[in-house]
């Protein structure tokens, strides 16, 4: 057990977390940790567990063993539809947006799951794109306003955690720039981040931790503020 | 369907060696084929013989091409129609009246092929059921095929001029003859490369055309192939039967040859020959029983799709398969 | 005019009503189908046999309990809805993890056991059910007399029909329920109960099959195999309509419907199996279906 202080702040805790899809082993004994009002980000190559890990802690595996423990509650052998209920907010990879749902659908369908989340007059504030766009179909916004989209929809749903999948994939520069700057308003309004990232120079902007994954497994831990001083070490991990 | 399909259990230890033991299964099924008749009655055993040729040939689009047809009675039943008519009006002598039922099947299920492949899952299964459907109501209103009494007293008739099929053994004969001709041509198909390019197509056909396949092609061989063999299989029946009747063409029938693929093994060789003894016994012991036998029928379809989807045969095989790796 | 075409009007109008009618069974039974096959991708070959335990529980309510028609109409898709769930929950469920063939050839058999059930207690023959006393008698429309009852069934019927339509397309539930038909598993990660949904998903579709078996119960006669060739001409519907927009279902049920009546009236021999003719045509030139999308 680690000390009591450290523990008050843990919001997600996952120990020794091993994940299946059907035969294939994917998570072999994966362990992090992050605390309250924290980014972290889980980095590595693909292929490397960062997705299924997330996947994992929504309930989205096929099997898994070991334990994630969110605000004291362990999630494994919850059904999956409970797991967002505790207040966990799930931003897919590729965005996920509903190609049969209209723009203000797509917003709208994440059912509240607590008090205090952001009302839809906030989210068009921190996404100007958004507002006036509600009657288009999803899929026919821009692939950014697609991303802000996918995370707006979690922000109404008073989820105290994210977990955002790449979301800067496949994105021109400057939308990369905006969506820096959604999250990192987010942070500022308290919201907990688990990041999977490939372009490691934005997660670098947001972060305060960096989780490196290797062949499902966590093989580094570097807060940001070493970064510089283990950029070897990333290098090698990373190839990059 | 996901049934596995390795159809040779060949099991190291049980025999000496493959040669012997085909023999010695040759000698066992000439046995057998010599008793029955005696054993059993052998209209009984015509009838079984028929239904798993029947089956047999709607496993190879089933089981070896993935490919749910639930109209198949419209070739089983529209053959017997027309080699039933050719017999009693045109006066074919048997071997010509079973040729032109399975002609037609053939040209029917090049049609219906033809129209089914362009979709796929169960569109092609609801497709059809609905072109054999229209097949039955062609059928209940054409003039030839006689409404709902069908075509009765169908003479039998005297094969190559030689053999007169009154006498019932002789019957038998010639129905064992065309069902292990039936039977060989599939097990032929199933092993040859066209075969392996079914099951391929089962199996990824998305793969199978980025590998140069035109797999319309082939699945449009094995519909025409699976419904001429259906089409011999009821042709045989109207003339065992002297009747070729509406019972044949109706989606039930289309369901029987589901029914006995499934319950003796998807994708197995020997799979629906066994489902169909077991069916057809099962139908006469019901018969007079008073206990219902459709919903005896469907109780079977609900315990196979849910607790045993290997079928009889492929549960054999499976377990041999696992005892000897 | 109309006699140009050589037949009286009473005849033609006559049997366009008829079309009508079953159009509004084909477009209930088609829609249920489409919405079940959307969230379920099961084709539930036991409508038909639900549909005609609908008309039976009509029956059974008046014969046994003395509930007349308005208590059938709430009460027998209730009751239909309620046999699927069980279906859903106790059979259909443990079959989504393979081959979508097995649902269809499961819901085959349950189709052969109710029908097979029903006719071992009630006979082939039909029983007779009354139109209700409010929709007895007609209108005199100048052209044609129409019976009250089957005009109200059409306008019943396209209500439901029109009703499902904006309960899917246009409400908050039905986002939800268009949402899990594209990707269950991620509406499942936003806290929504995505088996509940399914359960009552067939449940819903199944009652509108009870529902049609109820207004064709004062019609048709109730018998045990009053489903079975009625719903394979819903499945050539479907076909031809393609299952992907809840409009097209509608709209292809009751345009073949009519197309049906009016082959009755040039061309009888053939009305039954016009469906499948054109079935056969669209799929020559529009495989996907009129309003389909492949899937």
């Amino acid at each position: 057990m680690p000390d009591r202080a450290d523990t008050a702040a843990t919001m997600l805790e996952v120990r020794d977390l091993h994940a299946f899809y059907g035969e294939s082993h994917i998570l072999h004994g994966v362990s992090l940790e992050v605390r309250r009002g924290e980014v972290v980000t889980l980095l590595g190559r693909n292929g490397a567990g960062k997705t299924t890990t997330l996947r994992a802690i929504m309930g989205m595996v096929g099997r898994r063993t070991g334990s994630i423990r969110f605000a004291g509650t362990e999630l494994v052998g919850m059904a999956p539809h409970r797991v967002p209920r505790l207040g966990i907010g799930y931003v897919p990879e590729e965005r996920g947006i509903f190609a049969s749902l209209s723009t203000a659908e797509n917003l709208m369908l994440p059912p509240v799951v607590r008090e205090g989340g952001m009302s839809v007059e906030q989210i068009h504030t921190l996404f100007p794109n958004l507002r006036e766009r509600g009657a288009t179909q999803g899929t026919r916004l821009s692939g950014g306003e697609q991303q802000m989209l996918a995370i707006a929809r979690i922000l109404r749903t008073g989820a105290e955690l994210i977990l955002l999948d790449e979301p800067t994939e496949g994105l021109a520069p400057v939308i990369i720039d905006q969506i820096g700057v959604a999250v990192r308003r987010l942070k500022d309004r308290g919201f907990t981040i688990v990041l999977v990232e490939q372009n490691f120079r934005f997660a670098a902007t947001i972060a305060d931790r960096h989780y490196v994954m290797e062949e499902g497994h966590v093989v580094d831990m570097i807060p940001n503020d070493r970064l510089d001083a283990s950029m070897d070490r990333l290098h090698a991990r990373l190839g990059v | 369907m996901t049934t596995d399909t390795r159809t040779d259990p060949a099991q190291p230890g049980l025999l000496p060696d493959g040669r012997t033991r085909t023999l010695l299964l040759a000698a066992a099924g000439f046995a057998v084929a010599v008793a029955a008749p005696h054993v059993l009655y052998p209209v009984f055993v015509m009838k079984v013989l028929c239904f798993a040729l029947f089956a047999c040939a709607f496993n190879l689009l089933l089981g070896f091409a993935g490919l749910l047809s639930f109209g198949h009675a419209a070739f089983f039943g529209g053959a017997a129609y027309v080699s039933a008519h050719a017999a009693k009006v045109w006066g074919f002598p048997p071997e010509l009246a079973i040729l032109a039922g399975t002609a037609s099947a053939a040209m029917t299920g090049l049609l219906f092929g033809w129209l089914a492949i362009r979709r796929q899952g169960i569109y092609f299964a609801m497709i059809t059921l609905a072109l054999s459907q229209m097949v039955f109501f062609l059928a209940l209103q054409l003039p030839f095929t006689g409404g709902e009494d069908g075509i009765q007293a169908v003479p039998r008739g005297v094969l190559f001029g030689l053999v007169d099929l009154n006498d019932p053994l002789a019957m038998y004969w010639t129905v064992l003859g065309v069902c292990l001709f039936g039977f060989a041509v599939i097990r032929r198909a199933v092993h040859s490369p066209f075969g392996q390019v079914l099951k391929a197509i089962r199996e990824n056909e998305p793969r199978a055309i980025s590998l140069g396949y035109r797999t319309e092609r082939y699945k449009l061989l094995a519909f025409v192939l699976s419904a001429a063999l259906a089409g011999m299989a009821g042709a045989t029946k109207a003339l065992v039967f002297q009747l070729a009747s509406l019972t044949d063409v109706t989606w039930q029938m289309s369901g029987e040859a589901v029914l006995m693929t499934l319950l003796g093994g998807v994708g197995t060789l020997a799979g629906p020959v066994v489902g169909a003894a077991l069916v057809v016994t099962l139908q006469n012991h019901l018969a007079d029983s008073g206990v219902p036998v459709t919903v005896v029928t469907g109780f079977i379809f609900v315990v196979c799709v849910l607790l045993f989807r290997r079928g009889i045969v492929g549960e054999i095989e499976h377990r041999l398969r696992r005892r000897a790796p | 005019m109309l006699d140009l075409l050589g037949v009286p009007p009473q005849a033609l109008f006559g049997q366009l009503l008829l079309g009508l009618i079953n159009g509004s069974f084909y477009a209930l039974l088609s829609l249920g189908l489409a919405v079940i096959f959307g969230m379920l991708n099961v084709i539930n070959m036991a409508h038909g046999a639900l549909y005609m335990v609908g008309a039976f529980v009509a029956w059974l309510l008046l014969t046994k309990f003395g509930l007349g028609y308005w208590w059938a109409l709430g009460l027998a898709p209730l009751a239909v809805g309620a046999l699927g769930l069980v279906l859903e929950r106790g059979l259909l469920r443990h079959l989504y993890s393979v081959d979508h063939l097995y649902g269809l050839l499961l819901t085959f058999g349950l189709a052969l056991m109710i029908e097979g059930g029903f006719r071992h207690v009630y006979g082939v023959s039909g029983q007779a059910y009354p139109i209700p006393d409010l929709l007895r008698g007609g209108t005199n429309l100048g052209f044609m007399v129409l019976p009250s009852y089957r005009g109200w069934v059409v306008v019943f019927a396209l209500a439901v029909c029109f009703g499902t339509w904006f309960a899917i397309e246009r409400t908050r539930l039905g986002s939800r329920l268009r949402a899990a038909t594209e990707n269950p598993a991620l509406v499942q990660a936003f806290g929504i109960d995505v088996p509940r949904m399914v359960s009552l998903t067939y449940g819903f579709g199944v009652a509108l099959a009870g529902l049609a078996g109820v207004l064709a119960a004062p019609i048709y006669q109730v018998s045990p195999m009053m489903g079975t060739n009625l719903i394979i001409v819903v499945f050539a519907v479907v076909v031809i309509g393609g299952m992907g927009s809840i409009l097209g279902a509608i709209l292809t049920g009751i345009g073949l419907g009519l197309l049906e009546g009016l082959t009755k009236v040039f061309y009888p021999e053939a009305s039954n199996i016009v469906v499948f003719v054109i079935m056969a045509v669209v799929l020559l030139l529009k495989p996907a279906g009129l309003f389909g999308r492949e899937r």
